[in-house]
């Protein structure tokens, strides 16, 4: 059922996409600004489930792409967001009947409604990662073969560029990204557009609903001063890995992603035990003790102790008291398919998926 | 060198001298409605006691919650025209948008945004549009707007535009109290222009209050320079801190650690100030407060400020005891400890009581409290204790046993021994452990901005050199200057080996 959203559904939206960020994605706060300045003026935004979309129907990826640092100083606004999507309707002469997340995890999980509010469409309960992950073939979508061209990238300024032809996703990640850091790294985007069949069918189901189900659990948490940690996992089927305090970060850049090692010693049932986790923006493999303990794609999610809100692989800091949990990956990333590519070995880590839910 | 340190609390004002190291004199008074007559009172104590006769004062260094308070109740602010250059990007969430409505209504003057701004490796934006900032400096000035706060984006890295507009305003509105962003450090334009805001809302309450702060120093006498203590533990020359106020937010704070710190000549140490209501937690590294490194709301606006990373719990010497079931504070009797706690002949069963019982403090009267068996007492303090201990642990940030300084009023509540520590430090003059505190403070300088092409040493060393340069300005002897913090971050996303340093370094105030 097609239904309205409330603003306390976007504020939960907010928290609850940050924790499915998985360190990465950027935290949505600013794009819940304007979106509570949206519905201040009025403005509401329709969320309807996938299985409601008509096959001939017309589906946008609408969000930003570039350095989450960027972009706490330019920060998006919703009417260039939307001359993405009208960039991209006037490039492929078609009208679109709904909007759809980039990605679920992050800022990008809250950024298709500010454009959903001005063009009056639905946004659809459905995005191609389940969570957030650093490179564009790592959707559903790309696993699916779906077409990975055109996309749109605009700048504030009245700069538009469309990626017209590519021969793969990896292709027109390469590509945007260049058009992105002439732009100043940051850029408003529309992904290549989907029908309602190609999204019942490959789309990963039910995210927002999903992250709007977290959020209210930490915030419900947050005002009866109860864990908040233990919340999210009374609503989500996820495991406690880890209680500890932030010893060490090490981070580098490579290729243009933030790559590096965190480090965590265990408190509570935990003391004595060390955790080690891996991170390509977003958390990728943790160690316990050494040993694998949970990797990609299983959901790693660094929460603050007290409050349960996310923490960003680029914002964690030395003596910062988290929790580690899991949250189970969409089944598609668990086919050999998926497994190519979101598994281990397409971070570079010779190791065979094992979940850590079959442990 | 012979330093006053004072410290205007919510209930006392401390004051301390300060002479070759050690602690010649310390005294209290109570606070007074218009500060100056607390401060007055305080010198004229110390002045009392003989310790100043003859002597020639180095510096004065004052430590206040006054602004802050003024936030967090809504007096004394000056309304603010906000002036941002950055258009068209992030036009739709314009200057006061997270701020809440009650605090926005009243700092509100007027919002004027323009084209300007840089990108992040330094290339403008959009070139400055400057005959719109004159036409805005002239809206402001038919409003009769005299605070100004300015933000560019990206300014941290570059200031040009932020400066050059504040130029236009002035020439506009000559008597405008101006705040540029940009002279408030960090990225992410929205706190840091918030910090600015809240800046330029005090800049009337600032000036009033410095003036005050030099006429109470003046009539007591001494004449030395004053100095006003930083949320980082540092302190700013008057005439410094009174053009940056939001400085010196968490100051009280961030004054009793560095108390804690050289009473006790421990640099890294956890430090518990149990005062009449609250209890801070923190922790020292090399003799300065742990920072907060994330965002931190004031009166509920979010801001980027260097704050100390602080743990408070409502515990304190006026805590109210409960027996059925045992349970000590939030509430406490605060400044009417004196009137309302039994052992002052009052009603109010407090920790302070049970101290006096078990024959703790000296204080008050023994007898009014003898009706308290000793068992009942030391279930109090044991969970006055538990409290603590758990506070402590939330904060720590090594495993293994730290040690631990006491000080604050109400620091009788610690006991000699916790778990998780090494060692429990009580101190002489742990009581006065702000004003000491604000009488020890150095200055700083940080810089805080992205480097592209050099490598991680050069990066590191540019940023050295500003810091430097900005600690230096703020009135350091360039000789003392030592790096306290360094942090380098890689940017994800962004080319040509881009880099986040932030660099922290303070030194001894430099001799006039």
């Amino acid at each position: 059922m097609k239904r309205t959203l409330v603003l306390d559904d976007i504020e939960s939206l907010a928290v609850g996409a940050w924790v499915l960020g998985t360190g990465g994605g950027g935290n949505p706060y600013l794009p819940l600004l304007n979106m509570r300045a949206l519905y201040k003026g009025g403005h509401r935004v329709q969320l309807m489930p996938a299985a409601e979309l008509a096959d001939d129907d017309l589906v946008a990826g609408a969000g930003g792409m570039g350095a989450p640092l960027v972009g706490i100083e330019r920060m998006g606004d919703p009417h260039t967001l939307t001359r993405a999507v009208l960039a991209m309707e006037a490039h492929i002469k078609r009208r679109f009947t709904a909007l759809m997340s980039v990605e679920i995890g992050g800022g990008n999980g809250v950024r298709p409604l500010m454009a959903a509010a001005l063009m009056k469409l639905p946004v659809v309960d459905s995005d191609p990662m389940g969570r957030a992950y650093p490179e564009g073939q790592m959707t559903s979508t790309a696993i699916g073969g779906l077409a990975p061209c055109p996309i749109s990238l605009v700048d504030v300024r009245g700069l538009e560029s469309i990626v017209h032809s590519t021969p793969n996703a990896k292709w027109t990640e390469r590509v945007a990204r260049k058009i992105c850091v002439e732009y100043g790294s940051t850029a408003s985007m529309c992904t290549p557009p989907r029908t309602g069949a190609e999204i019942k069918k490959w789309g990963i189901h039910g995210t927002t609903t999903k992250a709007i189900r977290i959020g209210e659990a930490v915030r419900r948490a947050q005002r009866l001063h109860e864990d908040a940690v233990a919340a999210i996992l009374a609503v989500e089927p996820g495991v406690l890995l880890f209680k500890g305090k932030v010893i060490d970060v090490a981070r580098r850049v490579t290729e243009g992603y933030l790559r590096g090692i965190l480090r965590i010693d265990g408190l509570d049932e935990f003391r004595g035990v060390a955790m080690r986790i891996n991170f390509q923006n977003e958390w990728i493999v943790a160690w316990r003790d050494e040993q694998p303990l949970a990797m990609t794609p299983d959901l790693i999610c660094v929460l603050d102790s007290v409050s349960g809100e996310a923490v960003g692989s680029e914002t964690i800091r030395y003596g910062q008291r988290v929790t580690v949990i899991a949250l189970p990956p969409p089944e598609i990333f668990l086919t050999p398919k998926g497994l190519e590519h979101v598994g281990p070995r397409a971070f570079g880590y010779d190791l065979d998926y094992r979940s850590v839910f079959s442990q | 060198m012979r330093r006053i340190g004072i410290d205007v609390g919510g209930t006392n004002t401390d004051a301390v001298l300060i002479e070759e190291g050690k602690v010649a004199g310390a005294v209290k008074a109570p606070t007074s409605e218009d500060v100056t007559t607390g401060i007055l009172d305080s010198l004229k104590a110390l002045g009392a006691t003989g310790v100043l006769k003859g002597k020639k004062i180095d510096g004065v260094m004052i430590g206040t919650t006054h602004f802050i308070n003024a936030v967090v109740q809504r007096r004394h602010l000056t309304r603010v025209a906000a002036l941002r250059l950055g258009m068209p990007a992030s036009a739709s969430l314009p200057p006061f948008c997270d701020w809440p409505e009650d605090l926005a209504e009243l700092v509100r003057g007027g919002v004027w945004m323009v084209e300007g701004g840089h990108e992040y490796d330094g290339r403008p934006f959009m070139p400055l549009d400057e005959a719109a900032v004159i036409k805005a400096a002239k809206e402001m000035k038919a409003a009769d707007l005299k605070a100004v706060g300015i933000s560019s984006i990206f300014s941290p890295l570059d200031p040009s535009h932020e400066r050059r507009a504040a130029e236009l305003v002035a020439k506009e509105v000559p008597d405008a109290a101006i705040t540029c962003s940009s002279d408030l450090g960090r990225i992410g334009l929205l706190e840091r222009e918030n910090a600015g805001l809240l800046n330029a809302a005090l800049a009337d309450l600032s000036r009033d209050t410095i003036a005050a702060f030099e006429k109470a120093i003046r009539d007591s006498g001494i004449a030395a320079p004053l100095f006003i203590t930083q949320n980082d533990g540092t302190v700013a020359e008057a005439h410094q801190a009174r053009r940056l106020p939001v400085y010196s937010f968490a100051s009280g704070a961030t004054n009793s650690m560095r108390g804690a710190a050289y009473l006790s000549g421990l640099g890294d140490a956890m430090v518990i100030d149990v005062g009449g209501t609250t209890t801070d937690v923190g922790q020292l590294k090399h003799g300065f407060p742990r920072e907060a490194n994330s965002v931190v709301k004031v009166g509920g606006v979010r801001t980027l400020f260097r704050m100390p990373d602080l743990l408070s719990i409502g515990l304190g010497g006026g805590s109210h005891v409960m027996l059925d079931p045992l349970k000590v504070g939030p509430v406490s009797v605060g400044y009417r400890l004196l009137k309302d706690g039994i052992a002052f002949g009052g009603r109010q069963f407090t920790t302070t009581d049970v101290a006096v019982a078990l024959g703790l403090l000296e204080l008050g009267d023994r007898k009014k409290v003898a009706h308290l068996d000793a068992a009942t007492c030391r279930k109090v303090l044991a969970e006055a204790a538990r409290m603590a201990e758990e506070a402590i642990d939330r904060m720590k940030t090594e495993a293994g046993d730290v040690p631990l300084i006491a000080v604050g009023g109400g620091a009788f509540l610690i006991p000699d021994k916790l778990p998780g520590v090494s060692q429990v430090i009580h101190v002489q003059h742990g009581d006065c452990a702000n004003a000491v505190g604000a009488a020890i403070a150095q200055v700083s300088g940080e810089c805080d901005q992205i480097f592209k092409d050099l490598t991680r040493a050069e990066a590191l060393s540019a940023a050295q050199g500003i810091a430097n340069d900005r600690a230096v300005v703020a009135g350091a002897a360039r000789a003392s200057l030592a790096t306290i913090e360094s942090e380098d971050m890689p940017l994800a996303y962004l080319p040509g080996n881009s880099v986040r340093v932030r660099v922290r370094v303070v030194g001894d105030v430099a001799a006039a």
